[in-house]
Formats: structure tokens, sequence, C-alpha cells
């Protein structure tokens, strides 16, 4: 019945039950993960990422080169040549911040960097709105960056240790975000359980130095230009590499498990099994979702819920056999495809997925708020033909379809 | 600028291009007794012959006498550009030391990742501690005066130990001649063309190495690749800063000039030789003109070779002069003493034999 249904039992590692907000737990995980250099811009929601690592590096407890650039293009094009160089990185942005960044997003999957970005997630502007929905996040799909989206402090904290090992494993080489809601997951305390012994994370995930540096003894060039000649048979491989990276996430999620506890896979079924009605969706509203279905398992609909957890490299596989089943598929996105066949990003990719129609939600647009009845009401409008496939339907909109 | 007649009145204010930025000092040598430091060029060649440049750039002779100074353990960080384009197309490279692209704005910011990457790497045992590695970009102007200007600023800011190049050949030409922040007055591009009613670029050349030294960096200089050994000095200069350093060197560009091959290094040496172009450093706030000039040639003398100036009036040509005597004006005053000499107009342009 929980998220974590794939988690063994067995638990190798000791912990201890803390409590941190999100941010604190993604610079935590950071921390522990033991980057070698750090370049940061604020923006909210996740500055106080940003002014934690600082802390823990003015502190002495990481050890680490801080580099408090001047812009976010500055930011991701310092993490760029340090991990070029061979160190192990960290960024986190978000919103705007990713907008400035957006030129060298797609330079570090074609040099290969296994770079590691956080996002607390928040709206584009305009009108400028700081809170959180997923329109950053989802501009970044085309790119070839590996995406997670993460529902809770806890799994931010272990999804960034997961990162890392999948990031410089040598079969993929891949710039990797985890992100997770702006204010909802970044601003709330929320309990978790972190390692006794923080060496236990880097055995997990120790520093591989295996891709292409930047090494006076072995001179390269990195990034010459790629004529029509080559440029394609060069990107295919990062296209290849992502493709292939769905096996190392599901790797590394297990070992995780066994390890520290806790997996979660790619994607995360609730009461999938025999459903007639399946509401997917992602982020921290994935328990109000749950509480939905129970609402509308207890009132006799054969609902479930799913929740997409890794969406770039896209599982394709794996949700057509949670969801093949399932007779009406309810998307709930939370940003926007503007002008799109419809008007969510995942609500596309799903009815890509499965050939046939569904049901295009949009909610938590601007962080509007929701509530699990308003979930409730919109999958029984779903379940009774009140709403058809291939519309643009809302929750929470004023006036709105 | 009233003084400003015919068709760039009105459109243009010249702005006097100040060396000598609050407590800063004169250099206690007096600039005509300046030796260059004797010594022999490697004979190891770290930038390789066969790039695709165009006959006459003169970024090559930067790039090739770079490396000669700074020898192998040195990292190129190579923003967008005709460095770029011309001498790394994959499968070859004309460079045998670690180079890296990103982008076109970010040269600073990349070497400001390899700088702490190195800093990290070193305390953490990877690379030995006692490894002396350069960092340098290798940009443009348009990388650097312009789009790559905050990344650069950034970088500074910080005090990155870098060496910062930035080859100017005023103007973007790897896209075909656009005006950039380090345009002339009065030069043709194709995004300032010399029409009826404006005569070319109306705006004058932005003062990267104040603007550099403004922020405090322990050394900044400008160069000249037709005064090579001045050039080469400077960048061993650069290297042993402790912290940042900017090269603002001049770099003479075929197509975008409009000259022929054969003046690649003759225009240089005319820039020069009429005060268009000074070489001088300013290490840790002490300022010195490197070449000293003793008599001037005029501008013209510089402009006359060159496609995109030829539109300009004798009028207009004028302005230029009296740019030019303004700053070498201000050069001398700050220096106290006449370093860059009068302008006569008996010497040749091209000395005859030449
Ligand atoms: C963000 C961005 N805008 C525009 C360009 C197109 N572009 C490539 S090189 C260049 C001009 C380069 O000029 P400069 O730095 O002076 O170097 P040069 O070509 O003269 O060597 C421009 C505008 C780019 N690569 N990136």
């Amino acid at each position: 019945m929980t998220a974590q249904v794939l988690a063994p039992k067995e638990r190798k590692v000791a912990q201890r039950r803390i409590a941190l907000t999100g941010n604190h737990a993604v610079a935590l995980a950071v921390k522990m993960c033991r980057p070698e250099v750090i370049a940061a811009y604020p923006i909210t929601p996740q500055t106080p990422v940003v002014e934690r690592l600082a802390e823990y590096v003015n502190n002495g407890e990481l050890d680490a080169e801080y580099i408090p650039v001047e812009s976010e293009h500055s930011a991701m094009s310092a993490v760029i040549g340090a991990s070029a160089m061979g160190a192990r990185t960290f960024t986190e942005t978000a919103s705007q911040g990713l907008g400035h960044m957006y030129e060298n997003l797609p330079i570090a999957v074609g040099l290969r960097l296994p770079i590691v970005m956080g996002m607390a997630v928040r709206t584009y502007s305009a009108p400028i709105n700081v809170w959180g929905d997923y329109s950053d996040v989802m501009s970044m799909r085309e790119l070839g960056w590996i995406i997670y989206l993460t529902q809770t402090a806890q799994e931010a904290f272990d999804t960034v240790i997961q990162a890392y090992r999948v990031a410089e494993d040598s079969r993929v080489h891949l710039p990797v975000v985890v992100a997770y809601d702006g204010f909802w997951t970044s601003h709330v305390l929320q309990p978790l359980e972190v390692p006794e012994d923080e060496e236990e994370v880097m055995r997990f995930a120790p520093i591989t130095r295996s891709w292409v540096k930047l090494d006076v003894d072995r001179p390269v060039s990195i990034g010459a230009v790629g004529t029509p000649e080559w440029y394609w048979e060069i990107r295919w491989q990062a296209v290849e590499a992502l493709r292939g990276s769905i096996k190392v996430i599901e790797e590394v999620d297990e070992e995780f498990g066994k390890v520290f506890g806790r997996s979660y896979g790619l994607a995360v079924p609730y009461r999938l099994e025999n459903a007639e009605l399946a509401i997917v969706t992602y982020g921290s509203i994935f328990g109000l979702v749950k509480k939905a279905v129970d609402r509308l398992r207890a009132e006799g609909v054969r609902a479930g819920a799913l929740r997409l957890r890794v969406i770039r490299p896209w599982p394709r596989d794996l949700l057509r056999k949670l969801l093949g089943h399932v007779d009406k598929v309810v998307v709930i996105d939370r940003a926007i495809n503007h002008g799109g066949p419809l008007y969510g990003p995942m609500a596309v990719e799903l009815e890509a997925t499965l050939a046939r129609p569904v049901y295009n939600v949009l909610a938590t647009v601007g962080m509007r708020a929701i509530d699990t009845d308003m979930i409730y009401e919109g999958a029984l409008k779903a379940y009774r033909g009140q709403w058809v496939p291939d519309e643009v339907y809302t929750i929470g909109l004023r006036g709105g379809p | 600028m009233s003084e400003v007649k015919g068709r760039f009145a009105g459109k243009v204010y010249i702005r006097r291009t100040q060396v000598l930025l609050p407590g800063m000092k004169v250099a206690e040598e007096p600039e005509g007794q300046y030796e260059f430091v004797n010594f022999e060029l490697p004979q190891e060649e770290y930038f390789l012959p066969g790039h695709g440049l165009c006959a006459g750039c003169t970024i090559g002779v930067i790039a090739r006498h770079m490396l000669k100074a700074l020898g192998p353990d040195t990292i190129i960080v190579n923003p967008t550009g005709c460095a770029e384009v011309s001498t790394v197309v994959y499968p070859r490279t004309n460079w045998a030391v670690p180079w890296i692209h990103v982008a076109f704005g970010n040269g600073g910011s990349v070497a400001s990742g390899i700088e702490a990457a190195i800093k990290a790497l070193k305390r953490r045992g990877v690379i030995d501690p006692n490894r002396k590695i350069n960092v340098v970009v290798f940009a443009g102007d348009g990388g650097t005066a312009d789009i790559g200007f905050q990344a650069l600023s950034g970088m500074m800011e910080r005090g990155h130990k870098v060496i910062y190049v930035m080859y100017d050949n005023e103007g973007y030409m790897n896209t075909g001649i656009q005006r950039s922040g380090t345009t002339p007055l009065g030069a043709s591009a194709t995004t300032s063309p010399a029409g009826k009613k404006v005569p070319g670029n109306t705006t004058h050349k932005k003062p990267m190495a104040a603007i550099a030294a403004a922020h405090g960096i322990p050394y900044v200089a400008t160069a000249n690749p037709a005064y090579v050994h001045d050039m080469v000095y400077k960048f061993k200069k650069a290297a042993e800063a402790e912290g940042p350093a900017f090269l603002h060197i001049i770099q003479s560009c075929t197509p975008g000039w409009r000259f022929e091959p054969k003046y690649g290094i003759r225009i240089l040496e005319l820039a020069t030789e009429t005060g268009y172009w000074v070489n001088y450093e300013i290490d840790h706030g002490e300022f010195r003109v490197t070449v000293p000039v003793p008599r001037r040639k005029p501008v013209k003398c510089f402009l006359q070779l060159q496609g995109r100036f030829k539109h300009l009036t004798p009028e207009e040509v004028e302005t230029i002069q009296a740019i030019i005597d303004r700053d070498v004006e201000a050069i001398n005053k700050a220096v106290g003493r006449e370093v860059i000499g009068p302008v006569d107009p008996s010497l040749p342009c091209i000395p005859a034999g030449k």
C-alpha cells in the first residue's frame, strides 16, 4: 500500500531520524556526497539549499570550493568547467534561474558531464510568481538530462545520492536533475532518516572520475565543432546513454534500497491492481491523490494511482505494464503545455505511451492549492463520463473548464 | 562632443580612455629604458600547424606564442568565435594542450569552475599540489567586452587565478563582421554599415584593459603580436600573477578589416606607430608604457590600408585623429613625460623597401 513497496526489509546502514525541510534535506545529502565544486546563485524557493551548503563549506564541514557566481548562466558554466576538470559538482536552481542557464543545459549533455543539479520547482514569469509548479523542470525534457521528480524530503535526500551514482556510472555520464515541489516540499519540515555514518554515502556513491577530463598529461579537446558529418553520431551517443541509463537508474535504486532501506522504482503505483480508473501525477500532491483513491475505493469505484518519478528517460514499458489494463487514465499535470495537443506535458506523453486517449487535467498551476475533495470530484467526473478524454479540464481554476 | 562635425555630429560622444585609475601609480623606471627580458622562445609547438584561420589573421600568432610562453601545463577555455571554429573542427585539433569550448558568453565562468576544481582536487590529492597549471581563457572581443562581460567581471571580482586573453579583432568576425563593443569609430561593419547618413560605427573602443584594472586585479596589459617579445613577456608575467590577469591584444582580421593578407603584421605595427594602439601594462597598480613611440605617424597610415575605413572623409579621419591625440595626451600626462611622441607627418606610412 505504501510508496515504498519495493523496499526490502533488511537494513544495513544505521540511521537516525531527524526533521528537515526539503531544501535542507537536499543540502545535507549533497554534503554527504562530498562535491568538490559548488557554484550557485540564489532564487526562491531553492535558496536555502545554497545557503546551507555555503555554511557547510565555511564551517569546515564540507571541503569544497564554493563559487558564489554572478548569475545562473555562470553557475551552470562553472560546474561544467569544474566537472570537465574531473571534479564532483553541484548546483541548484528554479524557474527564471533555469531559464537563465538554459543555453548551457544541452551543453552539459553533449559534453557528457555527470553534473547533479537540484531544483525546488517554481513556475515561470509572467506574472511573477515565486511559488511552486512544474513548468521549469518540464521545459528541460528535450535536452538529454536525467530527470527525477520526487515527492518528499526523504525521497529528495535519497535521490540526490542515487543521482551521483547514476551520473558518474561509466555507462551513463549524463547530468541529472532532482526536482521537488517548491514550498510544499522545499519549505515544509518533514521527518527523514539519514545515515549515522556519512561515509556510507561515499561508499555507496564513490567519485568515479571515469568521464573524459581536461588533463595536462593527456590533453584532449572537449567541445570541438561538430560538423554535419559528425554532430549526429556524437549526439546519438548521448541519446543512447540516456536510453540505457534506465537500467542503471533501476539498479542503483534497488541497491540503495538494500543499503539504506528505501527504494522507489521508476514510477510508484498505488492500488492499481484491478483498477478501472487511475489518477496519474507527480510530486508532493501524490499524498492527496492516494486519499482520493481510498475514498473512491470505499465508495466502490475501482480506483488506483500512479506517481511518475523518473520522466527522463521515460519508462515507457513500465508505464504500459502498470496502466495498460486501466480503462480510464486521468493525468493531473502541474505545468501547462501552452497550445499543445493536450495542455499537460505528461498527459501528452502518456497518451503517446498508451496509444489511447487520456483525461487531461491541470492543477496547482502557480501553486494554486487543491485538496483531496477536489481531486475526488474530478476523478468522479471522469468516471461518470462528465469529463471526456482529450479535452482540457482544470482543478481549482476559477471559471475554468 | 561639440567638436565632432559632419556626419558624426550629434551621433557620437567621444570619451577619453582613462588609463590611470585612482590609486594607480606610474612605474618607477623610465619607459624609454624599458627592457625586454632576454629569453629564447622554446622550440616546442603547442599550437599546431594546419588550422583554418584566414591568411593574414594574427590569432594564430597570438595563440602560438602564448603557448610557447606558458608551456604544456596549460588549459585553454575558448568561447565561441573564429579561434574556436578554425582550430577545433572534429576530429581535428590544433591544440596540443587540454582545450574546452562551452559557449559564447561564459569563458570567465567556465574558467572559474576549472580553477576552483584544480584547487579542490589538489587539496584532495587528485592533482599534485605542487603542479602549476595555467588556466587561460582565449576569447574574442565579443566574447569578452559584450556577451562575456558579466562572466569576466565575476571571475575577476572573485579573484580566480586565470589568465584571460582577449584577442581583439574589433568585431564579431565569426558571424560575418558585425560591430562589437570594441569596434572603432567610423569602422564599417555589417551592423554598422557605412551609409550616406551614418558613416559606420558611432562609438569608439570600450576600454577593456582599464575596466579590468578597475577590478583591482594584479596584472593587466595591452599587447600587439607585431611586438612579439613584448607580448610573450606579458604572457609570462600574467602566469606569475597571484590572481586574475587580463591581456587585451589587438589582432588584425583580413576579411573584417579588409586588407591584403600580406599586411597582417604591418597593419598592427602601424596601430602602435600611430598611437592608435598603445602597449602598456598595469602591474599591481603600476602603470608603464612598454613600447614607447618617440614620433608618431598620422592615424591615416593605419586607416588607409583597410577597406573598413575607406568611406571616411578627410574630416572624419581628423575626428579619429583627434580621439587618438587626446588618448595620447592623457597617457603622457599620466606618465609625466612624452612617452608617445607628437605626430610627425614626414614619416613614411610604410618605409621604402618594406
Ligand atoms: C548566445 C549566442 N549568441 C550568438 C552567437 C553567435 N555568435 C557566434 S560567434 C559570434 C561572434 C564572436 O565574436 P568575437 O567574440 O569578437 O570573436 P571572433 O569571431 O571575432 O573571433 C556570435 C555573435 C552565439 N554563439 N551564442
